[in-house]
């Protein structure tokens, strides 16, 4: 609805009336999309009330889930400490700068070459709107957020087999998809072929809608002119005075566009996930670990690698050793653990819980991705084509090409991400040796972006198979495995309770990882205040 | 890692997403849907290494890759065809991205290299029947 027909109803007014008039299925999708309805799984900062008496909590990893359980716990009034296998805190929450050394597992080392400010964000990159808890932490740790342009329409899409290889804008793709579609139903229902799907009533309404949804001709033909030309763009654009009179572009076949299988990335910006708005921190991700951690300090023991978890009817004992040196077996222990530990390594690690939490933690394989970034001279896709941040897609093996959302125009060097892989491309990705992978991703771009052979400088590329910390991308959970074992994955089991992506419904995603840390550290307040 | 990674959904939109793609000599990087080289060697070199490692020695940080040189695990051949199609904890399954021969072929090359000298090979046939 516009904002004039809004003007000067109330939104219970609005509501009394959809409903009056359509009924309450209506009225529910109304309220849904006024924003009333939608339930978010986060209502605002956690309040632990009632008091702890001192207990202890040792959390194991000090990634977002590790981290804000710290934080929360610790402001309830329980005595907090961390232990975190890497040298770093921030879990896959990670960026790399130039100056970082990262090594693999294998021992392959990479040495981040980037310029001064430039960054990959080897795991997580994007914050969508409606990750509540996520834009709160941000906002209540101080974390600087700008937007993170998922959907570009002067972005490209490319098929290697599809317009000789050439890369299509998005623009092009989705306007002329669009129309083809609505042209054809559009002369469908007009010649009456759809009325036993279409009442009489509705056919009136519907071609109104083709007709503007598809930029329609009269006729209900997509052709080309000022109107497809106002959504795909023209061949050339409007300008001023005496040589300004545009020139209209022309739509591609139908036939063309379906053959090319362009079509099959339309949907992406559709996704729930991916709607605008999304966001980025300024920095990079880490700075989002960063900020939580500063208030925890002296609390994380960094460089700590957990070889065993055993509780009894009193505590909870863990031993450790120093992740590079090795060494002496150190033990610390606490009233609870709270243990966000992946569950790739968790399987793997001596621990005392009932059957049911071991057969959870033994369930679910962690997938496959790679991350490439690629340092450029310049920013030819802002320069030269006109592209200022979002993401293109490809059907060769990097997947897509994301370009910086950030410093736009600036006349320096720059850092797009070169590739971003899941499924097959992503284990043999993983399987190469660094240097090659970066060799391959610029290989391969150069097949969108020919500038990228006289512009590349360094890369560093990341398969999160060789991660040291977490051997895989994230938990790979399955109907059938959700059924099977998520409730025992999240139940607390005598003194230890888990959180991380894994325990929740978001997998990979940063928000599941809060989500799970705040219902598990809720849950286990609940137990400790009732026991004392 | 988008999230870094997405919905589910998404993830299968993205694989049905990918066309094949003839990219490398050897076969390897020609689509996404499932591995097509039919070598084990070569299949060994494009996906088993990113974790067992070049070596087959395996790798060791917060947890480990277990080495698959001279692993006396292989020697029931029908285990590490259970592995491969199943996966084994954090291990996903490659059922999926792999038919009856490539499985075989990959079994079959591990399990007679590596220091391994396991010298009853599994047949396709053999794997089929583990689906």
């Amino acid at each position: 609805m516009s904002d004039s027909e809004q003007h000067g109803t109330s939104r219970r007014d609005l509501l009394k009336l959809i409903g009056t008039v359509a009924g309450s299925a209506a009225m529910y999708q109304a309220m849904t999309s006024l924003g009333v309805a939608a339930e978010s799984p986060y209502s605002g900062p956690i309040k632990l009330e009632g008091d702890p008496k001192g207990a202890s909590v040792l959390i194991l990893g000090a990634g977002l889930a590790g981290l804000v359980a710290a934080l929360e716990l610790r402001k309830a009034g329980y005595k907090v400490q961390l232990l975190e296998y890497a040298d770093r805190i921030g879990g896959r929450c990670w960026t790399l700068r130039g100056g970082d050394r990262y090594t693999e597992l294998g021992g392959f080392e990479q040495q981040c070459a980037f310029d001064k400010g430039l960054y990959l964000n080897p795991g997580p990159w994007r914050i969508p709107y409606h990750h509540h808890a996520m834009l709160d932490y941000c906002k209540r740790f101080g974390v600087a957020l700008e937007p993170f342009v998922q959907v570009n329409y002067n972005a490209y899409l490319h098929s290697h087999r599809a317009f000789a290889g050439k890369p299509q804008r998005l623009r092009h793709v989705l306007s002329d998809f669009n129309g083809h579609v609505a042209e054809l139903l559009g002369k469908a229902v007009s010649q009456n072929k759809l009325d036993e799907m279409v009442t009489q009533e509705d056919k009136e309404i519907l071609l109104a809608a083709l007709r503007r949804w598809g930029a329609l001709n009269r006729d209900y033909t997509y052709a080309a002119n000022g109107f497809t030309s106002d959504r795909r763009g023209y061949e050339r654009d409007p300008g001023g005075g005496l040589a300004g009179a545009p020139t209209v572009s022309q739509p591609v076949g139908l036939g063309d566009l379906l053959k090319s299988g362009l079509w099959r990335h339309l949907a992406t910006g559709n996704i729930y996930e991916f709607h605008t708005t999304l966001f980025q921190p300024v920095g990079g991700m880490d700075m989002i670990a960063k900020a939580l951690a500063r208030e925890l300090q002296g609390l994380v023991q960094l460089d700590a690698k957990v070889t065993s978890i055993k509780q009894d009817a009193q505590r909870v004992t863990v031993t450790y050793q120093n992740s590079k040196s090795g060494g002496d077996v150190r033990t610390a222990s606490a009233d609870w653990c709270i243990c966000t530990i992946p569950l790739s390594i968790l399987s793997q690690i001596d621990i005392n819980v009932g059957n049911e939490m071991a057969s959870a933690i033994s369930a679910v394989p962690y997938d496959a991705s790679c991350k490439i970034g690629l340092q450029f001279k310049r920013r030819f896709w802002e320069q030269d084509d006109a592209i200022y941040g979002g993401i293109s897609y490809t059907d060769l093996p990097i997947s897509l090409i994301g370009y910086p959302n950030t410093g736009y125009s600036d006349a320096g060097k720059a850092v797009l991400l070169g590739a971003y892989t899941f499924g097959p491309y992503a284990y043999e990705l993983t399987a190469l040796p660094p240097a090659e992978r970066v060799k391959r991703a610029v290989a391969w771009g150069a097949e969108i972006h020919p500038q990228y052979e006289a512009e590349f400088e360094n890369g560093i590329a990341v398969g999160w198979h060789r991660v040291p910390g977490v051997q895989g991308c994230y938990g790979l959970w399955s109907e059938e495995t959700r059924k099977a074992h998520y409730k025992n994955l999240c139940q607390i089991d005598g003194r230890i309770a888990l959180a991380g992506e894994h325990a929740s419904y978001l997998p990979a995603w940063q928000e599941g990882a809060v989500l799970s840390a705040l219902d598990t550290i809720s849950r286990l307040h609940q137990r400790v205040v009732a026991s004392r | 890692m988008s999230s870094f990674v997405p919905s589910t959904s998404l993830l299968l939109a993205m694989l049905v997403a990918t066309g094949a793609a003839a990219q490398s000599a050897d076969g390897t990087f020609s689509s996404n849907q499932r591995f097509v080289p039919k070598n084990g060697e070569v299949l060994y070199r494009s996906i088993c290494q990113g974790c067992h490692m070049p070596d087959a020695k395996g790798a060791v940080g917060a947890g480990k890759f277990p080495a698959l040189a001279r692993n006396e695990k292989l020697e029931a051949n029908g285990y590490p065809v259970f592995v491969v199609l199943n996966g084994l904890r954090g291990m996903p399954g490659f059922g999926l991205y792999l038919d009856d021969e490539q499985v075989a072929a990959v079994v079959n090359y591990v399990r007679s290299h590596f220091g391994n000298n396991y010298r009853d090979n599994v047949s396709a046939g053999d794997v089929k029947a583990a689906r």
